[in-house]
């Protein structure tokens, strides 16, 4: 009874009211807004697409449990961001991968790119994007070989095709057309995923719920995303026609590759994107803009992930020319 | 810098642990990441390196008493591009296959922050023999890294060494790429430096 007459008068310093989101909630409703993504991913591409994003989220979390055993460090695979790494990992690979290719990229992710910096919060990198960049650089026959979707686990032998990007890329927008059966067609399938690509990246529907559930949240801010999705689509209306300017298909670019997956999932990473709101816009802008300078002028027939990596170097950067004036400084006071 | 008077054999360790070139320096990366994408390359690198700076730490510290200090970085470019000119060229003598591939490096060890920084450093102030053990000792640290670095390049990269296939696996191409230099040197000398600071006896 004595005890708790002390604790009456007790007062703790500020902050006295607390929010209920934790990292850890943040994390797992993130990793939720993906299943969508995921199931879609799993109903195209059949029990290899569950198997592999199984493989990339076990791996994730198993690594940064050992490392920190090891080091024997405090104990971080509740908050759920190695589970989330692991989970992007696997929606950005194509279905088909040898086993293997999780595997690596999910040590590499989690090791190479976030435990070995400090951790969740001192990554510079976005860790999902840059283990599939190596798993990319590592296996470039593996990592470019999509298979045809295959609706409701038919069982058949995968066929292997181009991604509409590809096709785009080396043969143009009119056996595109031609491969969908006209544009309607081709803008409808995009929207359900009957397309080939990364598991996670086709289903256009799927993703767009889950962005909404984040926006629903408040976890996600349009900066980002919208900037992404402005400056992309611009590029794409603009250079993205033949031969003659403000021709190209903003649409088609908009659905097609790791647009939206990108812009709503991985470019809105609250460690490796600017945290000033203008600086969001830049970044956002940015990413836009270098995906569609690969698309249209790179090798490579798609740029989100380099794109985004790009801009997670200049973040630190942006982050400082955007920085809020302290209140009260002296006008022109050096920073 | 006082005149060394201690032991040679401080010396050696000195080159190739607390003050390696690679690893505790960082510096001359660019070799570091050009020319290990095979055990072969680095290992060729490395000698030449190690030559080159025994013989321009002995040179210097020879002819330290003539140089005028006015002009003593002319002069060390023209010893280091004498005794690089030698390497070259014996090089394209006796490994013609190798200088193909790494012949342009060779000619940039000319420019190498660490040889010149020996010569200005040590070399110039101190006596020959310490300045040849000085030099060895360097070039013994250069050669460990670049060994250790294309080591683990040419064994994930390509599967082999020296050109010996060693794992039958599926390698990891990024390993030969530039790319996976930066990432082999940033990872050994993580490893490097956690070991010095657990096993050796910091000063």
């Amino acid at each position: 009874m004595d005890k708790n007459k002390d604790r009456q008068f007790l007062v703790s310093v500020s902050p006295h009211v607390r929010s209920e989101e934790t990292t850890a909630r943040i994390m797992w409703s993130v990793s939720a807004a993906l299943l969508p993504a995921a199931a879609m991913g799993a109903y195209f591409f059949g029990p290899k697409a569950v198997i592999t994003i199984s493989i990339s989220i076990i791996v994730a979390v198993l690594t940064e449990y050992l490392y920190q055993k090891g080091m024997k460090k405090k104990n971080t695979i509740g908050d759920g961001s190695a589970l989330l790494t692991g989970l992007l990992l696997g929606l950005n690979l194509p279905a088909s991968v040898p086993f293997y290719i999780p595997l690596v990229g999910a040590v590499v992710a989690i090791l190479i790119t976030k435990l070995i910096f400090g951790g969740l919060g001192y990554n510079i990198f976005n860790p999902a994007l840059v283990g599939r960049a190596f798993l990319l650089m590592s296996f470039p026959k593996l990592m470019t070989i999509w298979t045809q979707p295959t609706a409701a686990f038919v069982k058949i032998d995968a066929v292997t095709t181009a991604t509409p990007l590809g096709i785009l890329k080396e043969e143009g927008i009119q056996k595109l057309l031609e491969t969908f059966g006209g544009s309607f067609n081709m803008y409808m399938q995009m929207l359900s995923g009957n397309r080939a690509g990364s598991i996670g990246e086709t289903s256009a529907i799927a993703l767009l719920a889950g962005a909404a559930f984040l926006f629903y949240k408040r976890y996600i801010t349009w900066h980002v995303p919208f900037s992404f999705l402005g400056s992309a689509a611009l590029m794409a209306w603009i250079f993205g026609g033949k031969g003659a300017f403000f021709t190209g298909d903003p649409l088609l670019h908009m659905l097609s590759g790791g647009m939206l997956l990108g812009s709503f999932f991985m470019a809105t990473d609250y460690v490796t994107s600017p945290a000033v709101k203008k600086g969001q816009i830049l970044f956002g802008a940015g990413c836009g803009f270098l995906t569609m300078l690969i698309r249209l002028k790179g090798g490579y027939p798609e740029g989100v992930m380099f794109a985004i990596l790009i801009m997670n170097c200049l973040t630190p950067m942006i982050d400082r020319g955007f920085r809020t004036k302290v209140f009260g400084s002296a006008k022109g006071a050096a920073r | 810098m006082a005149a060394y008077h201690g032991k040679n054999w401080d010396l050696i360790k000195n080159g190739i642990i607390s003050e390696n070139t690679i690893f505790k320096l960082v510096l001359s990366l660019c070799p570091a990441i050009a020319v290990t994408n095979s055990l072969r390359n680095g290992f060729l690198m490395g000698v030449a390196v190690m030559f080159v700076q025994t013989m321009v730490n002995i040179t210097v510290s020879l002819l330290k008493n003539f140089i005028h200090p006015k002009i003593r970085i002319p002069v060390f470019m023209l010893i280091i591009s004498g005794w690089v000119t030698v390497t070259d060229m014996s090089m394209a003598a006796f490994a013609p296959d190798a200088y193909k591939q790494m012949g342009l490096y060779i000619q940039l060890i000319v420019a190498f922050a660490s040889i010149f920084a020996r010569a200005e450093m040590f070399a110039s102030k101190n006596k020959v023999v310490h300045s040849m053990f000085d030099g060895i000792g360097m070039g013994l640290g250069f050669l460990f890294a670049l060994v250790a670095i294309s080591f683990f390049r040419e064994l994930l990269g390509k599967g082999t060494l020296w050109g010996v296939p060693v794992i039958d696996a599926k390698p990891l191409l990024i390993m030969v790429l530039p790319a996976g230099g930066f990432l082999a040197v940033g990872i050994l000398m993580a490893a490097f430096n956690w070991m010095n600071k657990r096993y050796m006896v910091s000063k």
